[in-house]
């Protein structure tokens, strides 16, 4: 059958359809559509690096431009991942050198980055534009230098939360004079020990950046060049400060107040290390733009919190410590209508008595003052049921809700019950809800209440809760939407992992540690279901040097179409029917 | 992390994770019925556990899992069977009755709300469990399982008085300048680790007191050895002195076989002499060895164990042939600086 349309007409009508499920479900049309699609496919996103090969995709997708992939699993964040484990961007980095020598965009989540991998990269792609490492590792400043000097069209590059073994500011020189196309520069994570050299490198490159918009900084950048910095960037939209402790003298306080009035564009802030709250009105000429307001690495008291919130009626996200108290999030909750986003991160979560006065009732006001509220991560001691149904009915439009009482197991702090029916007050109301993490005293009915209603739950975060299998047989069996699943510490074992192995390969990965699955369970998952990787991480030793029905240490079990890596180290194991047989 | 931190850990969580689920609290309305086998059973899980949580490191417990199970989620389990850690199995035959239970619509959940009181102000009845302190955790399960109204101790007495267990209880929650960190589960708060360590700098930048409280949590630094394939990381807050590390990265490298890596020092002491670093390196291939702040290669033992911590931001097992050319400046260094 002919035809109507020809495929160039098809392919500049996919060329306006971004959305990876968009694009996916054109493929699905017909062979010539998938044809069309994947010739034209400039960008995709891969949410486990093992879940498919380098290959594969570049048989797929021959003309890629934008590459995202994310590595180890969510709780590596936590160290419960064992270093080794593996999330090697290498052989990615290798492959596509070869077969893209037009991508311009990498983004790399929980990866291990060499130096010579960003050394690669930075001589393989002629037009490479983007690099974000997102909480990655193994790379130095050293590999840095090889990204500035040789891309030279670097429009972004983005260190977040990275752990970058810092060798000093040097390489911030190995930018050469002509590039001007830097746009985004976040350069936090590093350390804070640079010298005057680097300091002036950092600001020539700045001053030559006409199109920089977003900026931050690193704990080495006094606050006494930041005055500097401001006045070279004024069009800025994004800050991080360095430092933000200095002498207090009033010629520094002035030019630094000059400088941030000259950022009319300025929507976020972040960084102001070691913040001495006196200097914090200088940015209040700003603070009626602002949109974001990261003040989680800032060690700044309640009163002083205060008194700069007040001044951002337009805030819509707050990262703060719990030195905000209950008071300042009421005071939050009075001057912030358009908060959407809010977290709370706790300033000594190790202390055996809380330090602060921040409990349930901060985060009740919260809910009942923003109407647009929908993003919650909030650290803190205690919490009740009664909380948990206020905030549930004043905000039925949270779509993330991660709650932590800090000690595990704390029940409702008045009637000593579970808090079983306070999140399940949250999932019943909440029908946008994506992402939940629990806390507090769980039994199994909480995760009944989730399997019930959360039906649109994408990930769900579990620790220290429920008493049986039939906790996470709800879960798997009820949560519809569910992609991502991590639990630790439960007692769920075999059965309800058993009973629902085909839910599996309709999930991204499934998480659990230190929960009661056994070796034997895992063998048997394996063998079964060839789609699944079946990963036993276990320090202890060879599972089958312990009788098959132990629990295992930990678990990862993700859906692939690459079968079983080939990369993993001694402490890894991955269950098939080789491995099945060769154990038997 | 070092491994009997792991070891200790799995060992206990899967003894009060047992126990939690044994001894959930009921709301005011439910009935709690006591399930009397369950009691026994956990009774006879103390007796064990307790035997074995008195030594840190100690080898995992022995424990038969009688279920075996298919992909159809039939059960294959037979009765209890003759098992060193009954309640372990009797939780995962419970576990699976639970189950279908529930699909009957019974629930059985065992203590009264008074118990809960006793622990006061909403704090954990089974607290967090740590490899390190293990007389603690055998407090904190005591105290647990005091709760419950059912303990006992050394596996002899079946019951621990109210009295005793009240008297231990202030050990572990009293906010005193004593034992002021409480004990730590690995990943637990879930905050990330840059997160961590920016706070304990601001902790300790504006903290007055003094150097015997500890909030903040963790200090975590790479340690490479030559020859492996991939570093480690170990949080420098959970030992106390040079054994404790040294012990801990020999087990965590045991399999790229470390040759004798042991840095005993002076008893009691924290530091290699001179001469024993001799002895060391005559004998051993590998050394432990820093860089501190200043981006200097050190000998680790050379400083207070406190200052160690302070300064040291990774650490490198090594040939003990590169190490020798450091002992003179290590001890150079030190010198200048007292």
């Amino acid at each position: 059958m002919a035809y109507s349309f020809p495929v160039e007409v098809l392919e500049h009508i996919f060329s306006f359809i971004d959305s990876d499920n968009d694009r996916n479900a054109v493929s699905l049309v017909c062979k010539s559509w998938y044809e069309i699609e994947r010739w034209c496919r400039r960008k995709i996103f891969i949410g486990n690096c093992y879940a498919v090969t380098p290959r594969i995709m570049i048989r797929r997708f021959p003309e890629l431009r934008s590459v995202s992939l994310k590595g180890k699993p969510h709780f590596a964040d936590f160290n419960l991942v064992p270093e080794g484990w593996g999330g090697y961007v290498d052989p990615w980095v290798l492959a596509m050198g070869r077969a893209y020598p037009f991508l311009e965009e990498l983004r790399l989540k929980r990866m291990v980055v060499s130096d010579e991998a960003l050394e690669m990269v930075s001589k393989s792609f002629k037009n490479f534009k983007v690099l974000v490492l997102s909480s990655c590792e193994g790379f130095t400043t050293d590999g840095l230098a090889s990204i500035a000097a040789n891309c030279r069209n670097l429009r972004e590059l983005d260190l977040r939360e990275s752990d970058v073994e810092d060798l000093g500011g040097n390489w911030l020189s190995c930018f050469p004079e002509s590039c001007t196309s830097l746009v985004s520069l976040n350069i936090s994570c590093l350390g804070s020990d640079w010298s005057l050299q680097s300091l002036s490198a950092l600001e020539r490159l700045v001053g030559r950046s006409p199109n920089l918009r977003r900026l931050r900084l690193n704990r080495a950048v006094p606050l006494d060049k930041l005055a500097n910095l401001l006045r070279r960037a004024p069009q800025l939209v994004e800050l991080g400060t360095g430092t933000f402790s200095s002498e207090l003298r009033p010629d520094v306080f002035s030019n630094l107040s000059g400088a941030f009035s000259g950022c009319k564009e300025l929507k976020a802030l972040s960084g102001f290390w070691d913040a001495v709250p006196s200097h914090l009105p200088a940015v209040y000429t700003i603070c009626s733009g602002l949109t974001s307001l990261n003040l989680s690495d800032a060690n700044i008291q309640s009163s002083d919190l205060v008194k700069l919130i007040s001044e951002c009626q337009n805030l819509q996200r707050l990262w703060v410590f719990d030195y905000i108290e209950d008071s300042g999030l009421e005071a939050l909750a009075e001057s912030c209508k358009n908060l959407q986003e809010l977290r709370v991160f706790p300033s000594d979560p190790y202390a055996m008595e809380p330090n602060v006065t921040l409990t349930e009732q901060g985060l009740v006001a919260v809910s009942e003052g923003c109407p647009k509220l929908e993003s919650v991560l909030y650290f803190c001691r205690q919490f009740t049921n009664n909380a948990l149904f206020t905030i549930a009915k004043n905000r039925p439009n949270l779509t993330r809700f991660r709650l932590c009482i800090i000690e595990p197991r704390t029940p409702d702090y008045i009637t000593l019950e579970p808090l079983d029916a306070g999140f399940g007050a949250i999932v019943q109301n909440c029908k946008e809800l994506r992402r939940l993490s629990l806390s507090g005293l769980l039994t199994d009915r909480v995760f009944e209440h989730i399997g019930t209603h959360a039906k649109k739950l994408e990930m769900l975060s579990i620790a220290f809760a429920g008493d049986s299998d039939l906790g996470l047989y709800h879960v798997l069996s009820g949560c519809k939407s569910l992609r991502k699943l991590e639990i630790r510490d439960c007692p769920f074992g075999d059965k309800a992992l058993l009973a629902n192995a085909a839910k599996l390969e309709t999930m991204r990965s499934l998480w659990m540690s230190s929960c009661l699955v056994s070796f034997e369970a895992c063998k048997l998952l394996g063998q079964k279901m060839p789609r699944l990787n079946v990963e036993v991480i276990d320090e202890r030793g060879p599972p089958d040097s312990r009788p098959e029905s132990y629990p295992v240490e930990k678990l990862y079990i993700y859906r692939s179409v690459a079968g079983p890596r080939l990369d993993m180290p001694a402490f890894v194991w991955t269950m098939d029917e080789e491995l099945a047989l060769r154990l038997s | 992390m070092s491994i009997p931190l792991e070891h200790d850990y799995i060992g206990l969580s899967e003894v009060s994770s047992m126990k939690n689920s044994d001894n959930n609290i009921s709301t005011s309305s439910t009935v709690s019925s006591e399930d009397e086998n369950k009691n026994e059973k956990s009774n006879d899980s103390v007796l064990k556990t307790d035997l074995r949580l008195g030594l840190p490191g100690s080898e995992s417990p022995e424990r038969k899992f009688e279920s075996g199970v298919s992909l159809s989620g039939k059960e294959l389990e037979d009765g209890n069977g003759n098992n060193p850690f009954g309640s372990v199995k009797n939780f995962v035959s419970g576990a699976k009755r639970g189950f279908y239970e529930a699909i009957d619509g019974s629930g059985k959940w065992v203590f009264s709300g008074s118990e809960v009181v006793d622990s006061g102000k909403g704090n954990v009845l089974f607290s967090p469990r740590s490899g390190k302190g293990s007389s603690v955790n055998v407090l904190e399960i005591l105290n647990g399982q005091k709760s419950n109204g059912s303990s006992s101790n050394q596996g002899k007495d079946v019951s621990l008085t109210p009295k005793s267990a009240q008297e231990k209880k202030p050990q572990v929650n009293e906010h005193s300048s004593a034992p002021a960190a409480k004990a730590q589960v690995v990943g637990w708060p879930p905050i990330r680790s840059f997160r961590k360590n920016s706070m304990a700098t601001n902790l300790a930048k504006t903290t007055d007191e003094t150097e015997g409280k500890s909030g903040s949590g963790c200090l975590y630094v790479k340690v490479s050895m030559d020859g492996a394939p991939y570093l480690r990381k170990v949080d420098l807050k959970t030992y106390h002195k040079y054994s404790e590390l040294s012990s801990a990265l020999e087990k965590m490298f045991s399999c790229f076989t470390i040759g004798e890596c042991r840095s005993n020092g002076i008893p009691g002491g924290e530091g290699l002499s001179a001469s024993r670093l001799m002895d060391l390196l005559h004998g051993s291939e590998y050394v432990l060895t820093y860089e501190d702040k200043d981006g200097d290669w050190m000998l680790v033992g050379d400083v207070p164990w406190e200052m160690f911590t302070d300064t040291c931001k990774r650490i490198w097992i090594t040939k003990g042939s590169e190490a020798i050319g450091l002992a003179p400046r290590a001890m150079e260094k030190c010198k200048n600086r007292n």
